[in-house]
């Protein structure tokens, strides 16, 4: 196992961390605003998957495909929002659950209503293509750096509108105290919409970045939103820095599990059961530190207002 | 006619004759068809059941629960293929066919790895549970799919269904008229529950926990107590669902399946006795009903669930009844 290999498993860590920040920030600021726990998050990450792919096939251009996820998911996200979630604001959380549950059948089938059964293929931007030399030797795709360096803009233009911005200074009145704000002029439910919209933007561009690296289907936005709950729990829901933490931690994690632990294994047992088992721990590793994190801290590493 | 009985138990009678009565009827015209999909009905109205305990009575939002119903299919699939290779199980014990010996350790084992998961997942509450008790689940999935052993992700067929003494389960009605024999039971089990004190401090614990602390009893292990029955009776559930098949996978240990119990107990009615089975008797009908013309049934069922969730809150037998005294 060489320094190369091992800073090459480090950086894809680093990205997956980086996508399910994307995607946990949003889960996270909309529950933190709205008390909402939002089921069908990961199905607006399918949804700017679909509509960069769609739309780079059309016109050839993945940055035109990009801009159209962020649009589409936004919109889909507000269309969402003013539809069916506000009335669910109010109700208890399963409600919330059994709705958004609903909403996840609802999208999955129309997408494949749309798109067929068929995953949809999305190429890595010519701009992009290539890969970039590591030190002590070995390459890593240019792609996946661009990802991790379009996380942390938008980790610090979050921190930058939250913390400076008029519309950051609602949200984070929004999260403290609901009633006085709204008794106070402001007006809630445009700001529910904005933050709602704003949220799935995020998971669109996250979908539209991974459509790149993997398939275009249904269903990818499931596995990606149970992650990115295991994100929010072990960061403190409603805490966008517990997010980011948490998603960094999750993508090591779990990267690294995959990587190291029939290695380790090995060292102990035969090589065929030592892959089996490691292969076997690694995918429960990340479910098992979430359950030893909330056995010590319940409410997560940084408690928010939930 | 029925001036004694309320319009709920009225609903009740009415459901528990269709249940048995349909099936009959379908052998007499000789459709055995409908037995099947009448047993698939009982088996997942028990899964219901027993989530029920847990959701209905004490408020405990599992979105695990599927997890429980993948072990019981596991331990049937397991022991049973152990069984007919007549070799042993894990550490020299005997393998079976038979089926009260399977349901035993499928419901000692739920029980067993419920107890660690419910110890950790009340140590949060509300939206944090939801999400931890996912999490559990997702961990035994994943094992399920890499644990190549028993199928791994392409799941584990039984060659024969298991055998249950004095009956021949390997036609449609004996089957079903055992599984409906346990779900009776389980219903009995869930009124016994509920009319107890335990169900009365579970209940309490479900609305006020510091005042159910502050009269001297620990909410703590009502609810986990709560937990660990209500895996118990969805693991034998689970059992019963792989006989029916004759095969388990991961996917009876998939998030869709925790959410589709919770959507059987939300569609018939939360906390009521016959809930699960109100809803699990429309859920099934609906897909068998809707699959035949298009494959797009899940569309429409989500449309009717948020109906539901939106504008019937009392699910069905909410509709038929009128508001729950557990609301």
């Amino acid at each position: 196992m060489s320094a190369a290999l091992l800073i090459e498993q480090l950086l894809n860590g680093l990205q997956l961390g980086v996508m399910l920040f994307l995607i946990a920030a949003g889960l996270t600021l909309i529950f933190g605003v709205m008390g909402l726990i939002n089921l069908a998050h990961g199905s607006l990450y399918m949804i700017g998957a679909f509509a960069c792919a769609a739309v780079a096939a059309a016109t050839g251009s993945f940055w035109i495909g990009l801009a159209a996820s962020l649009a589409a998911a936004a919109a889909a996200g507000a269309l969402m929002e003013v539809v069916i979630v506000r009335r669910l604001y109010e109700r208890d959380h399963l409600d919330q659950v059994l709705a958004t549950f609903a909403l996840i059948l609802i999208l999955s089938e129309g997408t494949r209503w749309i798109f067929g059964s068929f995953p949809l293929y999305l190429d890595i931007p010519p701009l992009l293509q290539g890969a970039v030399p590591l030190p002590g030797g070995g390459q890593y795709q240019l792609y996946r750096l661009a990802i991790i360096g379009v996380g942390i803009v938008v980790a610090i233009g979050l921190y930058l509108l939250i913390s400076r911005t008029r519309l950051g200074m609602r949200i984070r009145a929004g999260e403290t105290d609901r009633e006085m704000i709204a008794a106070l002029g402001v007006d809630i439910r445009t700001l529910y919409t904005v933050v709602f919209a704003l949220g799935a933007a995020l998971a669109g561009l996250a979908g539209a970045m991974v459509g790149a690296l993997q398939s275009v289907q249904v269903g990818m936005g499931e596995p990606a939103l149970i992650l990115a709950f295991v994100v929010i729990v072990i960061g403190g829901i409603g805490s966008i820095k517990g997010a980011l933490v948490g998603a960094v931690l999750v993508g090591i994690v779990d990267t690294m599990g995959r990587f190291l632990l029939p290695k380790l294994l090995a060292l102990a047992l035969p090589a065929s059961q030592a892959n089996m088992v490691g292969a076997a721990l690694a995918s429960m590793l990340i479910y098992i530190v979430m359950a030893m994190i909330l056995a010590f801290k319940p409410r997560g590493l940084f408690a928010g207002h939930g | 006619m029925m001036a004694g009985l309320s319009r709920e138990k009225t609903a009740n009678i009415v459901l528990a004759l269709l249940l048995l009565g349909v099936p009959l009827a379908a052998v007499a015209a000789g459709e055995p068809f409908y037995v099947t999909l009448a047993t698939r009905i009982v088996i997942l109205a028990l899964a219901a059941i027993g989530l029920n305990i847990a959701l209905g009575l004490g408020g405990l939002v599992s979105f695990g629960h599927a997890a429980f119903f993948g072990l019981g299919g596991y331990v049937a699939g397991i022991l049973a293929t152990h069984a007919f290779n007549g070799e042993t199980v894990l550490f020299g014990l005997p393998s079976t066919t038979s089926m009260p010996v399977i349901w035993l350790v499928a419901v000692v084992l739920c029980g067993l790895v419920a107890l660690p998961i419910g110890a950790i997942s009340l140590r949060t509450s509300g939206v944090y549970f939801i999400m931890i008790t996912l999490a559990f689940a997702q961990m035994i999935y994943y094992f399920a799919v890499s644990w190549p052993d028993y199928g791994g992700e392409d799941g584990l067929s039984l060659y024969v269904r298991n055998t249950f003494p004095g009956v021949n389960t390997a036609q449609p009605l004996p089957y079903f008229l055992v599984c409906l024999g346990v779900l009776a039971a389980a219903v009995c089990l869930f009124w016994l529950l509920r009319g107890s004190r335990f169900g009365a401090a579970l209940e309490a614990a479900r609305q006020n926990t510091t005042r159910l602390s502050a009269v001297g009893i620990a909410p703590f292990n009502i609810k986990l107590v709560a937990f660990v029955i209500s895996a118990m009776v969805t693991g034998l559930a689970g059992a019963l669902f792989a006989d029916l098949n004759r095969f388990v996978s991961p996917s009876m240990a998939s998030w869709q399946m925790s959410g589709e119990l919770i959507v059987l107990i939300i569609l018939g009615g939360k906390g009521r006795l016959f809930g699960p089975i109100a809803g699990a008797i429309v859920y099934v009908l609906f897909e068998f009903a809707l699959g035949g013309i298009t494959e797009r049934w899940q569309f429409f069922l989500g449309l009717m669930l948020l109906g539901v969730v939106l504008f019937a809150r009392g699910g069905l037998l909410g509709l038929v009844a009128g508001r729950a005294r557990h609301d």
